[in-house]
């Protein structure tokens, strides 16, 4: 008998991180790659990195206080990791991490973030895991700092550790008046062993009643800059001499080439034309004249189409190539228990339904983009990228290269969403670099990203279950064809179970999304309650409640009923007025939403009017962050559930635009009442994805209440609910 | 054909030889290193791009740099007056409207016009003005309470 699994195991992009295509797509010569890249420190950003060529030796061997940090003898503290800030605040929360744990202010740190060759590898920033593992990796390693620099003062007073005391970035010793400052410290000739200590992993750090920075809303420690234009995102990275370079794209997907002339592109003024197999890409001074170069050859080019399903036909298609046994995952993210068969077999009623998820983009704000530049066989890029450290293979693979030649730096950047977990602009950008000899920027148009851009996996969802004399559901059959694995284990009580997640063949490229499946699985999982509170005859929360043994869960729950009044409001709504709520939990956080929606059925269209969404990830580290993380998770899950969905036919993306490929506006945005329940009690867990699970099927349960029509697929197409 | 063109940018008078029909946001990023102004949609459709030109929004990415000519323009870059913010800054940063930050400078700018021409607008106007503005991060509310507190306090100024 498999057990559920557990929260802990549930790691990032567990399911569907996409096949890169391009892995082998050069045939680079090693050949002029002899120096090699020395100390590490192959250039300075757009800041001087002026600590870096003392110690980029021994000391910053990985696991140790000098991998993670180190002090100034000016006072400031520079705290490295090889997360990114992607604008759900890890910057600011990091920065609080050290502070707190270095008894300094948060003016006093400035955050390294995800430059390959300064920073320890925190993984990829994926999987809301930068709460529940690097704050604590960055925190352990600024209480080791904090602990060996106070032994450092104790040894040279001669006093003891418990008569010393550490406050604003000082060791004090009371009883004489003494006092020493990390910046002192940091002169002396015996700091080198503090930076080539391991940090041990139970280093005590300090407890949640005791925070006085973690706990508060610390701003953006960069917010200046971005209200002034003066920071460079990825896309905004200039180098001396740089072009700027336009990839020619296939015509559909599959396609290859079978022909082209260059000769046009290879004639205009300042031009560079790279051709490497099915790779054609032009560098030139102005991005415009690169895209112009680009399209005098694609007029020449001859393409081999090849055959590609359409998203008319994508739930059968999907069903169609689901692999059940060895191909699939049975069960690998699921699991089963007691007999559902029998259950199924002796259940009073019986329910069985179909649910089917659209693709969709990401499109964060900022297109994929990438500035490249060689130097002697040696390689820097600046990229917009969720996963440093995996482009930076993907770049040493790519061009053949030893990966101590590759640094990847990650400045800031416009979103990702767990859209950007791979490094196909960076190695564009490098190729395009290498053959003009120059840095080049390369930066996706909006179509491109629509287009080329992995996406959020489509899937079906098939559910049975069965009620006993009592209305207890006895039974659960969930599975799961391609959308993933997250989330896919009922919270509720049921005493017969059986999930599964089984891969089809994705007509489409496609990976990970803010909280992956999570959405999928909680939609289906969620409007399927409120059909079987239905067929129980039963109200939609009492129902819920019946099955919830988990606490934290029940208490979202009840909570955001209760400030809903949705048990008052339920049922007594004009016409096409109708209220939903649904709940869950992934990623150790729980949520739960009441909706309330208004139908227009002459023009087709769900109007989301009110949100209460309550959310609970343990102990909260910055309430305003996590708050802006809670309303962004509504509403972009709004486009998801209301309107956003990949068309394709015979190879093509059908609406690769904003206009045609709605997302939230501000017209959009509902009368939003959130609550942040606080656990000081529990551990911290992210808080970036979980919110956005609860709302789509809110407001399917809510369309249902208002029309009693049941929408069972991602968008829920208002169209659906048209009247004549 | 190249043609050479004069334009004040941010207060200072710029001439670039260049094809007209290169979007005037291309032109500042590449050109004159004025990188503020962000590429998201390239087709007018998200704001993210929005300058002023001769003091009305214009969307710099559908906007070829041969219809600029002797205009002046500002970006967010000349939008502070020398270490002094904007009260739409100063609003986004007291307000904590950012998250990724990437659509904010195209939704300061629209800000900032709508004040302009209407400082004390309804809330209902501001939703209307900014609708052509997108943040994937879907930071709406906190951005509508900026410009709220931004309107506030642009009128108290103008009282005292």
């Amino acid at each position: 008998m498999m057990k559920d699994t557990p929260a802990s195991e549930m790691l990032e992009s567990e399911c569907c991180e996409p096949v890169d295509e391009q892995r082998s797509a050069f045939q680079v010569s090693r050949r002029g790659f002899l120096q090699l890249l020395g100390s590490g420190l192959l250039i300075t950003v757009t800041e001087s990195v002026s600590f870096g060529q003392s110690r980029a030796t021994g000391s910053r061997r990985s696991g140790t206080v000098g991998a993670r940090l180190h002090i100034g003898q000016d006072g400031r503290i520079t705290v490295m990791t090889g997360k990114v800030e992607i604008g759900q605040g890890s910057r600011a929360q990091l920065t609080q991490a050290a502070a707190e744990e270095l008894r300094v202010s948060v003016d006093q740190i400035r955050l390294v973030m995800a430059d390959t060759a300064l920073v320890p590898n925190d993984g990829t920033t994926a999987g809301s895991r930068t709460t529940p593992s690097t704050v604590p990796a960055v925190r352990r390693g600024a209480a080791t700092a904090r602990e060996l620099l106070t032994e450092m003062a104790c040894e040279r007073w001669k006093v003891d550790r418990g008569t010393v005391k550490v406050r604003e970035g000082a060791i004090v010793h009371p009883a004489t008046g003494r006092k020493i400052t990390y910046a002192a410290l940091a002169g002396a000739k015996d700091i080198a062993k503090v930076y080539e200590a391991a940090i041990p992993r139970d280093v005590e750090v300090t407890p949640v009643s005791e925070w006085e920075v973690l706990g508060t809303s610390v701003p953006r420690p960069n917010r200046r800059d971005l209200v002034t234009g003066a920071h460079r995102f990825p896309s905004d990275i200039v180098r001396p001499r740089m072009l700027y370079g336009k990839i020619l794209r296939p015509p559909s997907y599959g396609a290859t080439l079978s022909a082209i002339d260059l000769s046009e592109a290879k004639a205009m003024d300042g031009v560079v034309v790279v051709r490497d197999g099915n790779f054609v890409g032009c560098a030139a001074p102005t991005s415009f004249r690169a895209a112009q170069a680009v399209q005098a050859i694609a007029k020449t080019a001859s393409w081999k189409a090849a055959p590609h399903p359409s998203s008319k036909e994508l739930f059968s298609y999907l069903k169609n190539h689901a692999r059940s046994g060895g191909g699939g995952r049975r069960g690998s993210r699921g699991g089963a228990n007691g007999s559902v068969e029998d259950a199924l077999e002796k259940a009073s009623k019986v329910l069985r339904e179909v649910y089917g998820i659209s693709y969709i983009q990401h499109a964060p704000m900022e297109p994929r983009a990438a500035v490249a530049e060689w130097n002697d066989g040696t390689l820097a890029v600046w990229t917009g990228s969720q996963a440093p450290n995996r482009v930076h293979s993907q770049l040493a693979q790519a061009f053949g290269i030893e990966s101590g030649r590759v640094r990847v730096i990650i400045p800031d950047m416009g979103g990702g969403f767990g859209g950007k977990h791979t490094g196909e602009v960076a190695v564009e950008a490098a190729r395009l670099a290498k053959g003009a000899g120059r840095p080049v920027s390369l930066r996706w148009s909006r179509e491109e990203e629509f287009i080329w851009a992995y996406f959020r996996p489509a899937g079906v969802i098939e559910i049975q279950a069965g009620l006993d004399a009592n209305g207890l559901t006895v039974a659960w059959d969930f599975t799961n064809i391609n959308s993933g694995g997250a989330a896919i284990a009922s919270p509720y009580e049921i005493r017969n179970k059986r999930t599964q997640f089984l891969r089809s063949d994705p007509p489409l490229r496609q990976g990970s999304y803010r909280c992956l499946a999570a959405t999928a699985n909680n939609f289906a999982r969620e409007s399927f309650m409120d059909e079987l509170a239905a067929a129980a005859g039963a109200d939609p929360l009492a129902f819920r409640l019946a099955h919830i043994e988990n606490a934290r869960l029940r208490a979202v729950l009840e909570t955001a009923a209760k400030r809903f009044r949705f048990s008052e409001r339920k049922g007594k709504n004009g016409q096409d007025v109708g209220v939903g709520l649904a709940c869950g939990t992934e990623k150790g956080s729980y949520v739960a939403a009441c909706v309330e929606v208004s139908v227009d059925r002459k023009r087709g269209s769900i109007d989301v009017r009110r949100v209460c969404e309550v959310f609970e990830c343990g102990a909260i580290q910055n309430p305003d962050n996590l708050r802006s993380q809670v309303e962004g998770c509504i509403i972009m899950g709004l486009g998801g559930a209301l309107t956003e969905e990949i068309q394709f036919e015979n190879g093509k993306v059908l609406n690769p635009s904003f206009r045609q490929y709605q997302v939230p506006r501000f017209a959009d945005v509902p009368e939003l009442d959130i609550h942040l329940l606080d656990r000081p009690d529990l551990p911290s867990a992210g808080g970036g994805e979980t919110p956005i699970i609860a709302i789509a099927p809110a407001i399917a349960n809510a369309v249902f209440e208002a029309t009693g029509i049941r929408i069972r697929c991602m968008p829920i197409r208002g169209v659906a609910l048209k009247q004549g | 054909m190249d043609v050479t063109i004069t334009l004040t940018v941010n207060g200072k008078r710029k001439t670039v030889t260049t094809d007209p029909q290169r979007p005037l946001l291309d032109v500042l990023r590449e050109d004159l290193d004025l990188t503020g102004s962000k590429y998201s949609c390239g087709e007018g459709l998200c704001g993210a791009c929005t300058v002023l030109m001769d003091g009305d929004l214009i969307l710099s990415c559908i906007t070829p740099v041969g219809e600029v000519d002797n205009k002046a323009i500002t970006t967010i870059e000349g939008l502070a007056t020398g270490d002094s913010l904007h009260p739409v800054q100063e609003a986004f940063l007291a307000e904590d409207a950012v998250q990724c930050g990437y659509c904010a400078p195209g939704m300061i700018m629209t800000s900032a016009a709508l004040l302009k021409k209407k400082p004390r607008p309804t809330d209902e106007e501001v939703v209307e003005w900014m609708n052509g503005n997108l943040c994937r991060c879907c930071g709406y509310p906190k951005i509508l309470t900026a410009i709220r507190r931004a309107a506030r306090q642009g009128s108290e100024v103008k009282v005292s």
